[in-house]
């Protein structure tokens, strides 16, 4: 039996077998980007609604383009322009939404388990594009798959991630995807933004620790993620630029330190020459490419999926009602 | 007048735990004697209390009834009839209403409405400060004469050390326990549970066990100082209680109390459902233990419930901007049979005192079954099993983890000055 | 609903044979295999288009090259694919432009697997042609679909399957009639 999924709201519950189904079934649609049509119908006649209650552009393009080539509508939320702003609860917000009857609801929001709550209260499929410090689980899945197309395998890799792990959705979906194929992962931060919790986030048996000196933590590593050092949005406790980049910027000089081969991977957008140096962001052991396009393969994977098993569902629910009232004939 | 027959009656006070009938004529209990040996009145109203625990009333120290100003969460009826089912004789409410229960008009219409709800007895607490935004002292003496049991500025800590000591100080005068709501807001800052790995796993901002800590450090220190009552409200971290054995160990007149949730759940039970968010928030199982340990051992005086209803339209939110708080009246005493009498932490004559006679000596009450006392009694089952259904209580609102958690053992009766005001079907 | 064999329609020799007429048939009727390709539906159009192009190797000395198709994303009933279907990539290692294509399926029944294969293979580019060869075809046609190059033609009934058991992927190399019958 294929695995079904209901919602995507992070990728902690899932188990190994679930993700490397979702990172397989991306793979067709990986070949679809590089075709001269690049559009399906199989998705024809599905809306998508996409609730952004906080700006991000990337994503939101990303997620409307798999759509688009997937045949679908979407409809667009815009927080900027919304109720939102009218102090409208996210409960009437969402029910709203669903009065229009979208068959997938995307939504990104500032909260942790934002997700988590309208999934609760909705029967549509939900999709998390990020909620809070939590996860963005398609953000960790195209990493995942930029990874296995570079390096033939998820398993058993050296990953470091730098910056601001705790308030990281992306990390915290890199850890919870990359742990469970027995990568070890090594977090590089300053100490107020990797706390010794996250060592234990994983379950038994996964190898997460901490590195306070960046050139302890690349040393031997097959995977480099540089987060992103936000500058829309306070990190608490906000530190002196110029200290983070003498300590912790990925720069020519340190990628050295890792292998060879190793690769980097960043979710974008980068601050050049903050995280990240302009020669490791444009050099050819950066992904940062190959992560936007498998965005797109990732999260046309993840719609198909999810409308299609609620198209299943439905299916099954109107056989089953119409084979009820010809019994009900019958009598 | 009523007889309550074949119950077996547990007095914390007088550490009486036998097979013994009670006579109560009026708002008194009139008569206490061995079973059968009462010759009442034939008038007299019987209670069959076979098979069931007969105890003191029971005293919540620490409750928010809502009301004035936020009915559509409880009101003083519908807060006190969920109270009545949870085994209450007595409630002592919060003064975070709206307008803040500061001064003595205030105090009055708490009372006055009391009088006309469901028959518990209704026990105001007065702001410590006007408005409870640490600034200045409220009429805290006006209030006293007006009916309060004790000042709190509850929702938050005395805002400063030198405040918090000025209110010891006239407390100390007034003879009034300081009841604090332990918390370095700094500490807290932005906080929506306790941080460890669970906040961390859910990206959920937490505040660490020390930003309660502190600041019973801090109060303990005053209450030396200034030889105040105090009172440490829903205290939940370890070192909170380590900082209340040291001030007992200096004869400090420093007592404290645990809610039913913090010695039954911890923060790995938080999955973002806004049923699971009070402050203090959850806490570490190595906390719950020490919890545990302090009940048992008499390291904490009271088992208070921190009731606190929100209208679900209020809890109904994103985990991030739920407001805090949950309901506690009806499934105390079957959390504290559950926890601690039927797992065999403690005896059920300490948990009758957690109940009882602990709170009624932190607001300076001589509690005991006697003739001449007050008629408040709670009956209760150790075996009676139920589930708790939410939608089932007279309280406006629903916010409760325990929502379908099945029971052994719940209140059966609820007796207040000789009358039966609340008896389980 | 057990279901029976009915009869046996092929055996191991006789599917060879047919194969053989068929790569015969595709050779002749294309005037030259210079721009010819095969694509084979997934999945058991697949080890068929190989063995076609493996027979016009042996006629003609040619190599045919043979892609693979898969039209899952293709067909027109989502809520019934979605559970079992395990999506693959199509693997097509030449440009489909001006190309003689002749697609390459096990059975032709209603026609709408070949109608997603041509959809699929238009997202791909422009042929110049394309054919269809098909190991049997059943009839109950829904789509306006034939076939140039048939293996067996079989009259059935709606409620009989046919199944094509392949040696690649079966583990049995033969063609069955099986039935559903009322219990």
């Amino acid at each position: 039996m294929t695995p079904r999924f209901r919602d995507l709201l992070a990728l902690e519950p899932l188990s190994a077998e679930e993700l490397s189904f979702l990172l397989d079934q991306s793979k067709p649609f990986q070949v679809i980007q590089r075709h001269p049509l690049k559009k399906l119908a199989t998705l024809r006649g599905k809306t998508v609604a996409l609730a952004f209650f906080e700006n991000s552009t990337r994503t939101r393009i990303s997620f409307s383009a798999a759509a688009s080539r997937l045949g679908a509508d979407s409809m667009n939320l815009q927080a900027e322009s919304s109720s939102v702003k009218k102090g409208e609860s996210l409960l009437d917000t969402v029910h709203t939404l669903d009065a229009m009857k979208p068959d997938c609801l995307v939504m990104r929001h500032a909260a942790s388990g934002a997700a988590d709550f309208v999934a609760r209260n909705l029967d549509i499929p939900v999709i998390n594009a990020g909620d809070g410090t939590h996860e963005h689980p398609t953000q960790g899945l195209l990493d995942a798959l930029t990874i296995r197309d570079r390096k033939g395998t998820i398993e058993n890799l050296n990953v470091t991630i730098l910056g601001d792990i705790q308030h990281s959705r992306v990390a915290r979906s890199n850890i919870h995807l990359l742990a469970k194929f027995g990568c070890r992962i090594t977090l590089c931060g300053p100490a107020m933004w990797v706390p010794k919790e996250l060592e234990h986030i994983g379950p038994p048996g996964t190898s997460i620790r901490r590195a306070s000196r960046i050139e302890d933590a690349l040393d031997g590593a097959d995977v480099i993620i540089v987060l992103r050092v936000q500058t829309e949005r306070l990190h608490e406790p906000a530190l002196p630029v110029d200290d983070y980049i003498l300590l912790y910027q990925l720069h020519a000089a340190r990628l050295r330190l890792a292998k060879k081969d190793a690769i980097v991977l960043h979710p974008g957008p980068m601050n050049r020459g903050v995280e990240i140096s302009p020669e490791v962001a444009d050099g050819p052991q950066s992904c940062v490419l190959e992560q936007v396009t498998n965005g797109i393969a990732v999260r046309m994977a993840i719609l198909y999926q999810l409308i299609g098993a609620a198209a299943a569902e439905e299916g099954a629910q109107t056989a089953a009602d119409s084979a009820h009232s010809s019994d009900e004939k019958a009598r | 007048m009523l007889l309550i027959k074949n119950g077996r009656v547990l007095d914390p006070a007088r550490q009486t735990d036998a097979a013994l009938d009670l006579l109560l004529d009026g708002d008194k209990i009139a008569e206490i004697a061995p079973a059968g040996k009462i010759s009442a009145p034939k008038n007299a109203e019987l209670f069959d209390a076979s098979g069931l625990i007969v105890a003191p009333g029971f005293i919540d120290l620490h409750a928010h009834l809502r009301e004035p100003g936020q009915e559509s969460s409880e009101t003083i009826e519908t807060g006190t009839r969920s109270a009545a089912r949870g085994g209450f004789t007595a409630v002592c409410c919060m003064p975070n209403t709206r307008p803040v229960n500061d001064n003595a008009s205030v105090t009055r219409f708490i009372l006055d409405r009391a009088k006309s709800a469901a028959g518990v007895r209704v026990w105001p607490i007065g702001a410590a400060s006007i408005s409870s935004k640490g600034e200045a002292i409220a009429e805290i003496a006006a209030m006293k004469e007006a009916g309060i049991v004790a000042v709190s500025d509850d929702g938050k800590p005395i805002a400063t050390a030198k405040l918090t000591r000025q209110v010891m100080d006239y407390c100390r005068s007034l003879d009034l326990p300081v009841i604090e709501h332990s918390e370095d807001v700094s500490l807290a800052a932005g906080a929506v549970m306790r941080e460890g790995v669970t906040s961390t796993r859910l990206g959920l901002p937490g505040m660490p066990a020390a930003a309660e800590s502190v600041c019973v450090a801090r109060d303990v220190q005053l209450a030396e100082l200034t030889g105040a009552r105090l009172h440490v409200a829903h205290l939940s971290a370890k070192a909170s209680l380590d900082q209340v054995r040291w001030a007992k160990s200096r004869g400090l007149r420093v007592t404290c109390e645990v809610t039913p949730h913090h010695f039954t759940l911890i923060d790995e039970d938080v999955q973002y459902d806004s049923r699971y968010k009070m402050n203090p928030p959850l806490a570490s199982r190595e906390d719950r233990e020490a919890l545990l340990a302090g009940l048992a051992d008499g390291a904490v005086d009271v088992i208070a419930t921190d009731h606190a209803p929100h209208e679900p339209a209020l809890k109904d939110v994103e985990f991030d901007r739920a407001p805090f708080g949950i309901l506690g009246f009806e499934t105390a005493l079957a959390l504290s049979l559950e926890q601690l009498v039927h797992s065999g932490r403690l005896s059920l004559m300490r948990m009758v005192e957690l109940f009882t006679t602990g709170p009624a000596r932190v607001l300076g009450l001589d509690r005991k079954l006697a003739p001449g006392q007050p008629a408040d009694l709670t009956i209760f089952s150790l075996t009676h099993p139920w589930t708790y259904n939410v939608n089932d209580s007279p309280s406006k609102s629903r916010n409760s983890p325990f929502d379908g958690r099945a029971f052994t053992g719940a209140p059966m009766a609820t007796i207040v000055a000789g009358r039966i005001i609340y008896r389980r079907n | 609903m057990p279901i029976v064999e009915k009869a046996q329609l092929m055996s191991a020799a006789e599917i060879d044979r047919t194969l053989r007429r068929l790569a015969h048939e595709i050779v002749e009727k294309s005037g030259g295999t210079g721009n010819l390709a095969l694509i084979g539906i997934r999945r058991r159009g697949v080890p068929l288009a190989q063995r076609i192009a493996k027979a016009m190797n042996a006629i003609d000395n040619v190599e045919v090259p043979v892609g693979i198709l898969d039209i899952t994303l293709y067909r027109d009933d989502l809520s019934k694919v979605a559970p079992q279907a395990v999506l693959q990539s199509s693997e097509i290692p030449f440009t489909v432009d001006d190309k003689d294509l002749v697609l390459v399926d096990d059975v032709l029944y209603t026609g709408r697997t070949i109608r997603a294969g041509i959809n699929g293979l238009f997202d791909l580019g422009r042929p110049s042609r394309i054919r269809l060869c098909v190991l049997i075809d059943r009839g109950h046609r829904e789509m306006p679909v034939e076939a140039q190059y048939i293996g067996r033609s079989v009259q059935t009934s709606d409620s009989e399957i046919i199944e094509v058991r392949l040696r690649e992927i079966d583990n049995d190399e033969r063609v069955v009639l099986v039935d559903r019958v009322a219990e």
